[in-house]
């Protein structure tokens, strides 16, 4: 018995292998390396990528010339843990010989990741983390995603023709220290006072004790800056338990604090919050309706895409559209050009290109209120701030 | 001057629902090491499981938040005199290395199954919607979840108290901590005494993990990451005591707070640095009887 099934497995094996020669001898299989946060407290943001990238290769989004493959070569982080993503991206490197590494859900992970792929020559096309600097850390480097700044540096302007007083929470790791430099510049430089700063260490659970602070302070708003996911629902719950907004204060921030996904699990809280950012997945875009209707039709009509799914999906659409400009055979350098200036005129968040000078993306950025459309809970884009570019780097390299 | 007070009272209210909870987990932890001189690592599992079941319970059972609350530490008390008889006897008589060892490998075990049941993400049982919003006290308005904590724990640590320093089962308690030799000569059965101490400890935990979900988030890696904070409970206090753990807990639950209030940038150094000096003035702890 055990015989006999070891020569059907062998049969079928040597049959694989003649179906694999059958293919034409021009195949190119492209390997692409993913590190992306499967498991651990934050998993849920990279599950956004995993829909994401998942989505965009079922529906054929990935046209490539015939013969091109891509393989995805999937590797999990577990979290914030730059010294785990440093070892994934060399294996990739080094064993896999991957020609493209990409995802990457936090800041501290991309860094770590950086100097190898200057040393390798690898395009690393960033799907999520936001901290200003990452692209400036090797030349190998762009981004789909955004950058802090892109979105609390015009909510410091916007607020300060509201609000006389601010208090800035944000996550004590680099994507926080940028939205509170972001906005705290922005929001002084036009006249407003920021009467305290606090820095919470991730991931939080318990936000009690920082709110309290908060609301002991008394001031007009407050600008928050936690990650997306799990962490921003537990933020909301201590802001409503604490009752901050019946205190009179107004919560505004980066719109990670009302991610699209967890909505419906933050109940009334976030009714009214106002938010700057580049993706809503109620933006009524017409690309943005499609996208959110074969999303919704794959994982569930409760299932939201949000920012971190559509970086990943426009981060798909880069890395298809360089790899056929190439025919399948990618040259580091070639790819990096090709990235450099990259548009995309009809990404579900706008059009969106990456900046040739600094790799990182250029799109819109919204002014959002979060409340009930239709029973649901919904970010609904009010005002557009069209084609900002990453402030942070404005001002350092003018 | 005011403003300094009402953060007084702020820190003083949120340390006090934290250290709570924190008592209501450790001092099993502590009544077990005195008790029967075993180094339980694996008590917050119990805690965690707790979280779980009350989850589980909720969500599959429909049970009301109260009832679930009470069921879960029910199962939990029974399940850990299963464990206790089956496994945590065997190993009475053994080394401390022993003890360390196999409490370790019961983390692991617990976190593996964990994960495999509930998955990474944190869960908690949803509350009922009166323990939503504020309340007010004294004048100040706190969130409702959190008086309840600590009015819940409250009573709960007074009818522990009575129980041990009042009741026939409290003497025969704390005459087995005292001289367990003695205690057995006078025809105490220890055995008994001591599964059905281990699994009051084991519901008390599962009682502070499930009510405190919303303070310490329940997730698979839970044993390991709060393990610290009840051993710092327990090593302030003093082992085998029931006032030490509490006077530990509220150590760290309004140091922790005040810290998060005051200097969030040094997270919990400061604690951390004033475990070390007490325990270098009172090695024993607090309360804790010198060897």
């Amino acid at each position: 018995m055990t015989i006999r099934r070891h020569a059907v497995l062998t049969i079928a094996a040597a049959l694989c292998g003649a179906m694999a020669v059958a293919v034409p001898a021009s195949a190119q299989t492209v390997k692409i390396g993913l590190i992306n946060t499967y498991s651990g407290p934050m998993a849920s943001n990279g599950d956004q990528i995993e829909k994401a990238i998942n989505l965009f290769m079922k529906l054929g989004q990935c046209k490539l010339p015939p013969g091109v493959n891509l393989e995805i070569i999937k590797r999990d982080d577990t979290g914030i843990n730059p010294e785990t993503a440093k070892r994934l991206a060399q294996e990739l490197i080094v064993r896999d010989k991957v020609q493209m590494i990409t995802g990457v859900v936090w800041t501290p992970n991309a860094l770590s990741i950086a100097p190898l792929v200057t040393e390798a020559k690898v395009p690393f096309i960033i799907m999520n983390a936001g901290t200003a600097m990452i692209t400036e850390r090797s030349p190998y480097i762009a981004r789909t995603s955004f950058t802090l700044w892109q979105s609390s540096y015009p909510m410091g302007t916007w607020a300060a023709k509201r609000f006389k007083t601010a208090y800035v929470a944000v996550a004590d790791f680099g994507p926080g220290h940028d939205a509170q430099e972001a906005f705290t510049r922005a929001f002084t430089a036009a006249g407003g006072k920021v009467i305290g700063t606090v820095r919470m260490p991730p991931p939080t659970s318990d936000f009690a004790p920082f709110l309290q602070r908060v609301k002991d302070a008394k001031p007009d708003t407050l600008f928050v800056f936690v990650p997306a996911g799990k962490s921003a629902t537990a933020f909301m719950k201590g802001f409503g338990d604490l009752g901050l907004g019946q205190a009179g204060i107004k919560l505004i921030g980066p719109g990670d604090i009302v991610t699209d996904e967890e909505l419906p699990n933050m109940g009334d809280v976030p009714s009214g919050v106002m938010t700057m950012f580049h993706y809503s997945a109620a933006g009524d875009r017409p690309a943005n309706k499609s996208f959110v209707a074969a999303y919704q039709k794959e994982y569930g009509p409760n299932a939201w895409p949000n920012f971190i799914s559509v970086g990943a999906w426009d981060g798909m659409q880069a890395i298809c559209d360089v790899v056929r400009a190439q025919g399948g055979k990618v040259d580091a350098d070639k790819t990096m050009l090709l990235l450099r200036g990259w548009k995309n005129p009809n990404s579900p968040r706008g059009p969106i290109e990456i900046d040739p000078r600094t790799r990182d993306i250029v799109q819109n950025e919204y002014v959002r209120e979060t409340k009930r459309v239709g029973g649901i809970m919904k970010n609904v884009e009010l005002e557009t701030f069209p084609m900002v570019k990453d402030p942070w780097k404005e001002f350092t390299q003018k | 001057m005011d403003a300094f007070l009402a953060s007084l009272f702020s820190i003083a209210f949120h340390g006090l629902a934290y250290g709570m909870i924190l008592y209501a987990i450790s001092v099993g932890l502590s009544v077990t090491m005195g008790l029967m001189g075993f180094v339980n690592l694996a008590h917050g599992v119990f805690a965690m499981a707790g979280g779980y079941l009350m989850y589980t319970v909720m969500d599959r059972l429909g049970l009301p938040w109260l009832p679930a609350l009470v069921v879960a530490c029910v199962i939990v008390a029974l399940g850990s005199m299963v464990l206790e008889r089956l496994l945590y006897a065997r190993l009475y008589k053994a080394g401390e290395l022993e003890q360390v060892l196999f409490t370790i490998g019961l983390i692991f075990v617990a976190v593996a199954l964990a994960r495999l049941a509930y998955g990474t993400l944190p869960l908690a049982a949803p509350l009922p919607d009166y323990m939503k919003g504020q309340t007010e006290v004294f004048g100040r308005s706190f969130p409702t979840y959190r008086v309840v904590v600590i009015a819940v724990s409250a009573v709960l640590t007074a009818v522990l108290w009575f129980g041990v320093e009042r009741t026939r089962w409290g003497a025969m308690v704390r005459a087995a901590v005292d001289n367990r030799a003695m205690a057995q000569a006078v025809g105490i059965n220890t055995g008994v005494l001591f599964t059905l101490t281990f699994a009051l400890g084991s519901g008390l935990a599962a009682f502070g993990g499930a009510l405190g979900a919303d303070l310490i988030a329940i997730t698979p890696t839970y044993p390991f990451e709060q393990l610290v904070y009840f051993l710092v409970v327990v090593a302030i206090g003093g082992l085998g005591t029931l006032r030490g753990p509490f006077l530990g807990a509220l150590f760290i639950g309004i140091g922790d707070t005040a810290c998060k209030y005051w200097v969030p940038e040094f997270g919990a150094f400061f604690i951390f640095v004033a475990t070390m000096a007490i325990l270098l003035w009172r090695p024993q702890g607090l309360l804790g009887r010198a060897q």
